[in-house]
């Protein structure tokens, strides 16, 4: 690896003069880095991959750039099915996760595969869920919207990027079941590739309603473009997104925090893991992070290690709770 | 004149020493990638995207490096298309219809060539659309919902049957073939893994690269193969000449008209997110060829039909820098990996991205009518490089094909399950051909299908399953209209010009006897 060598050699030189490292996490050093983003490029965890990606080599963590690839299909089935079946053994891999990697797992949507084929390296943020609408849109509050979809449950679609039993569908059911509709069958829910593509149908006026996170809007809401009717965090988030209104003001007490993170092969070695867990924790406490944080409505949520399989542990766990509680698996 | 202006203040932007090298290198490199079967316009640029990190360029820089390998890569598909009757990426599919007969006619210097120009009208058409229209064709994108996306996809089905064979059943086989491919996979409205067998590698679905490698790279090696030390392969191939690499003004002049009105639907095409460059190409050599094919010699090798294609993929190239631009949702492959490297340099596109990024956006802009005209002038000298690709004798030529092939697909996806449905789809490929069964609407239905099905599962959720939401609009009845005239009326006519033609026969036989 004539090629590689150089680069390695500067970035080890790099990292000892930063003198944050211990001694032991020097026994491993990744030749190639690669973060697997499983959707297409724009969404979510294609944003976590990149900006995560990109802050370790600003911060000259890893050596050389980090190569995100995308590997699309079956909300996130396909990358789980890949990393579990023919790349466990890879010490140079992470993959983005969030909610929905948990949502899956909790209903068994990834067939045969469980949250302990794969170690889990830690979380960078939360990403709160918004309920948004049209700017042009009469419907102003989270309640009137409830109210409408009670009135008429055919009157009201809503886009999301997940598919159908998703995270972004699982959000509306969620608000939904604590505004008190009975059955959560009647709502229309309509699946898009994307955040972005659901965004633009909520534009073109498709669609009444649009439901995400609040990193996937930030541009239509900069713009005027949307009005968001309600952010699912328990308090008013910081920074521009502030300005909105919680479920929870409004007296409907949902919650949907869309997490973010990594997990990697289930045969990394432990020096490997031990190598990530501590990076992606630096990339998670620097300032250049909480910038990003900042830009793109990413809440705190400092997680690594074991506390972060525990804690994928528990919302898969709630998840399948909710999810049995509302029908959707038995 | 807002948006001159702005241009003025981009080409100041763009015209430094260091970004005029990048343009060139983005240029060559595109160019390269985009002739190469496998590589085409959305590889080569994530490809290049590691590279615009390492060299720590800004977002201009890196913006410019990147539209010119993606406009580079357009220009450089229709070479290997021309040439050696294999798209070098999708949106280069329709131009082996004319192109390659072209060649076998010893005219591939001017397909070439008249490619080359024809890719340049295109995109420099586009590139002018995007600086003053932008923020009104964003309105056109939002005139598109399912429903709308549905109907534009059955108007591309709908006037398939003019392309690619003589035979409308076979045509129509093929079509229904390509579709069912697209069937495997993950259903996305669903979750559910459709005819997969329990292989989690094609959870994913059958990639497109990989089917158009294999149906016409590998396929082509196989007839070789077969035909293996049979003169008419060899003499076949020695007797094809270069033919003159300039065209001739009159073929310029005659090929015009089809320039202009196939840059405005590769455009409008392009602009829409759920379409892209390949339907841009596709409808503007179908529609093309309605319009004027009077002798029935397009798929002979009619420079219109290779013209037609051509500024239509690179005038969709432009256009679908427009949702990416102004409403952050990527229309294709290529815009998507470039929306990803504009919020990897904390840019958000979208509605203000004109108003708080001007000096990306302009300075890109200005990039794309650089890098544009750098691509012409570097195309038109190289046209007689490339052709004498056809002097090398088939048994050293078709190995070479074979292995960029292997590698190119292998270089993408890393995976040698890929390389075994290559293979699949190298024997699938050769069994059409020896049946007749033209292969251009086999990828049309694995590109287009899964679009296809999931907007009208959507429109169908929407309106609760009631059918009639298909045509609730004025621009779905308007699509749909087109459609079925576009069906019908070939039917109808074709009838009765041939039973006309028919009669005269039996008349100018009578009269003979």
């Amino acid at each position: 690896m004539l090629a590689t060598s150089p680069i390695r050699r500067l970035a080890s030189a790099a990292l000892v003069a930063l003198g944050t490292l211990a001694a032991p996490a020097l026994a491993f050093e990744p030749e190639a880095t690669e973060c697997i983003a499983p959707a297409n490029p724009g969404g979510g965890w294609d944003f976590t991959c990149r900006q995560v990606g990109k802050t370790l080599q600003d911060l000259g963590l890893i050596p050389g750039t980090m190569q995100v690839t995308n590997i699309a299909g079956g909300g996130g089935g396909v990358a789980f099915a890949e990393v579990v079946n023919k790349r466990g053994a890879e010490n140079g891999l992470i993959v983005a996760a969030s909610t929905a990697t948990a949502t899956r797992l909790a209903q068994g949507a990834y067939p045969g595969n469980t949250m302990d084929q794969v170690r889990w390296i830690g979380a960078v943020g939360a990403d709160y869920g918004i309920v948004a609408v049209a700017k042009s849109s009469e419907i102003n509050t989270l309640p009137e919207l409830m109210d409408r979809i009670k009135a008429d449950p055919r009157s009201i679609s809503i886009a999301g990027g997940s598919a159908v039993g998703g995270w972004d569908h699982l959000k509306v059911l969620i608000a939904a079941d604590k505004a008190g509709i009975e059955d959560l069958r009647t709502i229309k829910y309509v699946a898009f590739d994307g955040g972005g593509e659901a965004v633009t149908q909520l534009l073109a006026g498709s669609v009444q309603a649009f439901t995400g996170d609040a990193s996937e809007a930030k541009g239509f809401v900069d713009s005027g473009d949307i009005k968001v009717i309600a952010v699912l965090a328990p308090e008013r988030l910081e920074g521009d997104f502030g300005a909105f209104p919680t479920a929870r003001e409004q007296g409907i007490d949902a919650i949907g925090a869309n997490w973010r993170g990594f997990y990697a092969p289930g045969g990394m070695s432990d020096e490997a893991h031990a190598y990530w867990v501590e990076r992606v924790a630096t990339v998670y406490a620097s300032p250049e992070w909480k910038a990003v944080m900042a830009q793109n409505g990413l809440a705190p949520l400092d997680l690594s290690g074991d506390a972060f399989r525990a804690f994928v542990a528990d919302s898969i766990a709630s998840i399948a709770e909710i999810s049995r509680e509302i029908g959707l698996i038995k | 004149m807002d948006a001159l202006a702005s241009l003025a203040d981009g080409f100041a932007v763009a015209l430094t020493w260091q970004n005029l090298l990048l343009a060139l290198v983005g240029c060559f490199l595109g160019t390269v990638m985009g002739a190469l079967p496998g590589l085409g316009p959305s590889n080569g640029v994530a490809i290049l995207i590691p590279l615009a990190f390492t060299l720590g360029l800004g977002p201009t820089e890196a913006m410019i490096l990147l539209t010119s390998v993606y406009y580079g890569a357009m220009y450089g598909g229709r070479i290997s298309s021309i040439l050696l009757n294999i798209p070098g990426d999708e949106p280069a599919l329709m131009t082996t219809l004319d192109g390659y007969p072209m060649a076998q006619q010893g005219r591939a210097g001017e397909a070439l060539a008249l490619s080359g120009v024809a890719s340049f009208v295109g995109a420099f058409l586009a590139t002018w659309g995007l600086v003053f229209l932008a923020p009104q064709l964003v309105k056109v994108a939002l005139l598109f919902g399912p429903a709308e996306y549905f109907a534009l996809f059955v108007l591309a089905f709908a006037t398939l049957g003019g392309i690619a064979s003589r035979n409308q059943a076979k045509a129509a086989f093929a079509a229904a073939l390509g579709l069912g491919i697209a069937m495997v996979g993950v259903d996305g409205q669903t979750g559910v893994p459709r005819f997969a067998f329990g292989e989690v590698h094609l959870y994913d679905g059958i990639d497109f690269l990989v089917a158009i490698v294999g149906l016409f790279a590998l396929s082509e090696v196989f007839i070789f193969l077969e035909h293996r030390g049979e003169d008419t392969v060899e003499g076949h191939a020695s007797k094809v000449g270069i033919g003159r690499v300039i065209p001739s003004g009159r073929l310029l002049a005659r090929c015009t008209p089809t320039m202009l009105r196939t840059s405005l639907i590769g455009f409008v095409a392009g602009v829409l997110p759920g379409a892209g460059a390949s339907l841009g190409s596709f409808l503007a050599y179908s529609m093309e060829k309605k319009l004027v094919d009077r002798e029935g010699t397009f798929g002979k090798g009619d420079p219109r039909g290779v013209a037609a294609p051509e500024a239509g993929n690179n005038a969709a190239a432009g256009g679908a820098l427009v949702p990416m631009l102004a409403l952050g949702v990527p229309g294709s492959g290529t815009t998507a990996v470039l929306l990803a490297m504009l919020l990897a340099l904390n840019i958000t596109p979208g509605p203000l991205l004109f108003t708080q990024n001007p000096d990306v956006v302009w300075g890109l802009i200005a990039a794309l009518f650089i890098g544009n005209l750098m691509l012409l002038a570097m195309n038109i000298p190289m046209v007689g490089m490339f052709v004498r690709v056809l002097l090398v004798p088939p048994r050293i030529l078709m190995p070479i094909v074979a292995m960029v092939s292997f590698v190119g697909i292998y270089g993408i996806s890393g995976s040698t399950f890929d390389l075994l449905v290559m293979v699949v789809f190298g024997v699938l490929g050769w069994v059409l051909r020896k049946l007749d069964v033209p292969l251009v609407p086999v990828i049309l239905g694995v590109l287009l299908g899964n679009l296809m099905e999931a907007n009208l599962r959507r429109a169908m959720t929407i309106s609760d399953g009631e059918w009639s939401a298909l045509v609730a609009s004025p621009l779905a009845i308007g699509l749909w209209t087109v459609s079925i005239v576009g069906f019908v009326l070939p039917i109808l006519f074709g009838r009765v010009l041939r039973a006309r033609m028919g009669r005269r026969k039996d008349e100018e036989g009578a009269v003979s006897d």
